[in-house]
């Protein structure tokens, strides 16, 4: 068994409407995969199919070599919903120490597990009390138990402050390190930035596109901005050596295709001392986001 | 069984938090309390003992009360976790349906022990300290608590049932209710007109006795009726008591729990998360 997950022409239709179209991909050990897609584009319904708590069309789904839902491919993974619940009248301690023994686990590693989250203070009080961001790192908190192969985590960042995402993500990269498999979904690109190593864009219930960061963007190939900022006195000299510059209030703007980016970039450098500055604005992740949802139909 | 252990650990806490252990201990003593007060008048004149005519009072109790407190525990069981959210991470865990099941059934079972227990006993002690010879009735106690636990389980597996085909709370507990309502009160009714109309013909000899054992609340009535010797204490079903030999009522005390039991395990696997 070389992966962790495993998903073949994966098809889904609710009454008629096509949730999930002809889905491939392969999820190694230690790979962090993001899942991203506008609401409706089949994230959570894909999560559900490999968790086994729903059923698919066609296709084939394989989960720690075993099929999804099966108990083996339960005890290998682990699960965070979206908008995660848990009953009120429980305390985090009591819910953790519950989901621990379900796993087989110590209940009495429970404390740690909050402490691990940041939680301690809050461990014995009811969950109802609980904010929407403590509701999700006692989600978090049940992800760590046991050591799971594959963690699957629907938007696990919602509702989180940018500190506590920060930490998660950490959380995320020693888990990864261990050799754990991880995919986790989100709506925005900028969030799983330099944080996982794949990313799959879902578009109306297909795959668009699949890769690592760069790879998207090379596959976009979105145009590059560059902004000069010519020094005082120096504004023709640059504009006559940059004519397809755009004149803005304090600075130029050039618009190019990647490929025409460095020709550009060594005219700027010859105009030496009459640059004050340069910024290369690369396309921005929505940016590249937005090309791949929805070059799909729209 | 670690499993099944730790849900019911679980769910007792949430019966706690939600009042459940204080409400149906506080009911099953207080209705067991007036009623062994009410029924104290004529117990002299029969020559049975004070606790064997206290059996028979709560034996008529518990028909009403022990299967409401079931239903109003259970009926949220399966409901209630689909609407809170909490049933995919659940069912995501190495944890079977039926495991689920059985452990919410352990919790709710104790919770019912509990109150049965608290409120029988309140009877029992109330009976002891006006008749010493009260003795005489303690296998019929004990044979209606346990009984009682068996009905508990009935309607609490039914409760489960309910709760999965319904999928929402406020839908599971009018159902719940209406389910309460027909089996505890107008299936007696009904089969009471049925044998008034019949006039001794075949349906009051042949029929009703099976439709009383079909009815796991009137076999539990039949079965501590029969089973008790103060059966001529009691009012209502009682006659009908004597036609049937005593197995067949506690074959249908037995049964009944594993029916509900398995019909709310086929209902809350057709649930989809």
């Amino acid at each position: 068994m070389t992966q962790s997950l495993k998903l073949k022409q994966l098809t889904k239709t609710y009454q008629g409407v096509t949730a999930l179209s002809d889905i491939s991909f392969n999820v190694a050990p230690g790979e962090r995969v993001a899942l991203l897609g506008h609401n409706g584009a089949g994230k959570s319904t894909m999560m559900k199919i490999i968790l086994g708590l729903i059923g698919y069309d066609s296709g084939e789904i394989e989960v720690m070599g075993a099929a999804a839902g099966s108990a083996s491919a339960r005890a290998a993974t682990a699960y965070l919903p979206e908008n995660v619940a848990f009953h009120p009248a429980l305390t985090g301690l009591e819910q953790l120490r519950y989901y621990l023994s379900l796993r087989g686990e110590n209940p009495d590693k429970a404390g740690a597990l909050l402490a691990r989250v940041g939680l301690e203070g809050a461990a014995k009080r009811r969950i109802g009390t609980y904010s929407k961001g403590m509701r999700q790192r006692v989600g978090l908190a049940q992800t760590l138990i046991g050591k799971p192969k594959l963690l699957v985590l629907d938007e696990p960042t919602s509702g989180l402050d940018p500190v506590s995402r920060r930490d998660f993500y950490e959380l995320l990269d020693g888990l990864a390190a261990d050799g754990a498999s991880i995919l986790l979904s989100s709506h925005a690109l900028t969030e799983v930035e330099a944080r996982t190593d794949r990313i799959l864009i879902l578009s109306k219930g297909r795959m668009v596109a699949t890769g690592s960061l760069p790879e998207l963007r090379a596959a976009a190939a979105l145009p590059v901005t560059l902004h000069i900022i010519p020094r005082k006195g120096g504004e023709a000299m640059v504009q006559a050596a940059l004519p397809e510059a755009i004149v803005g209030l304090d600075h130029m703007t050039i618009t190019c295709a990647q490929t025409a980016k460095l020709a550009i970039l060594r005219r700027i450098t010859a105009l030496g001392d009459h640059v004050a500055d340069l910024e290369v604005l690369p396309p921005s992740l929505e940016d590249i986001y937005s090309h791949f949802s929805r070059r799909d139909g729209q | 069984m670690n499993r099944i252990l730790a849900t019911a650990r679980s769910e007792f806490s949430i019966a706690f938090r939600n009042r459940w252990v204080s409400i149906s201990i506080v009911m099953m003593v207080l209705f067991s309390l007036v009623l062994s007060a009410a029924g104290s008048a004529p117990s002299g004149e029969l020559g049975v003992d004070r606790l064997s005519v206290t059996v028979a009072s709560l034996t008529s109790l518990a028909v009403y009360l022990v299967p409401l407190v079931a239903l109003l525990m259970s009926f949220d069981a399966v409901a209630g976790e689909v609407e809170r959210g909490t049933l995919p991470l659940l069912l995501t865990y190495p944890v079977t349906r039926a495991e689920v099941l059985l452990g919410k059934l352990l919790a709710h079972l104790t919770v019912l022990a509990l109150a049965i227990s608290a409120g029988y006993g309140a009877a029992a002690i109330a009976a002891f300290m006006v008749d010493p010879a009260a003795v005489q009735g303690l296998a019929a106690l004990w044979r209606l608590m346990w009984s009682s636990l068996f009905l508990g389980a009935t309607f609490l597996g039914t409760g489960y049932a309910i709760s999965a085909l319904a999928r929402r709370p406020s839908g599971a507990a009018g159902l719940a209710i209406g389910l309460w309502l027909v089996l505890i009160v107008l299936y007696d009714l009904g089969l009471l007109a049925a044998v008034v109309a019949d006039n001794g013909g075949v349906f009051t000899t042949d029929v009703f006795p099976y439709a009383l054992l079909a009815n796991p609340a009137d076999a539990f009535r039949l079965f501590n009726l029969a089973a008790s010797q103060a059966t001529s204490a009691a009012a209502g079903v009682a006659g009908a008591a004597n036609t049937l030999p005593l197995w067949q009522s506690l074959v249908s005390v037995l049964v009944w729990p594993v029916v509900a039991l398995a019909l709310a395990i086929a209902a809350f696997r057709k649930v989809t998360p």
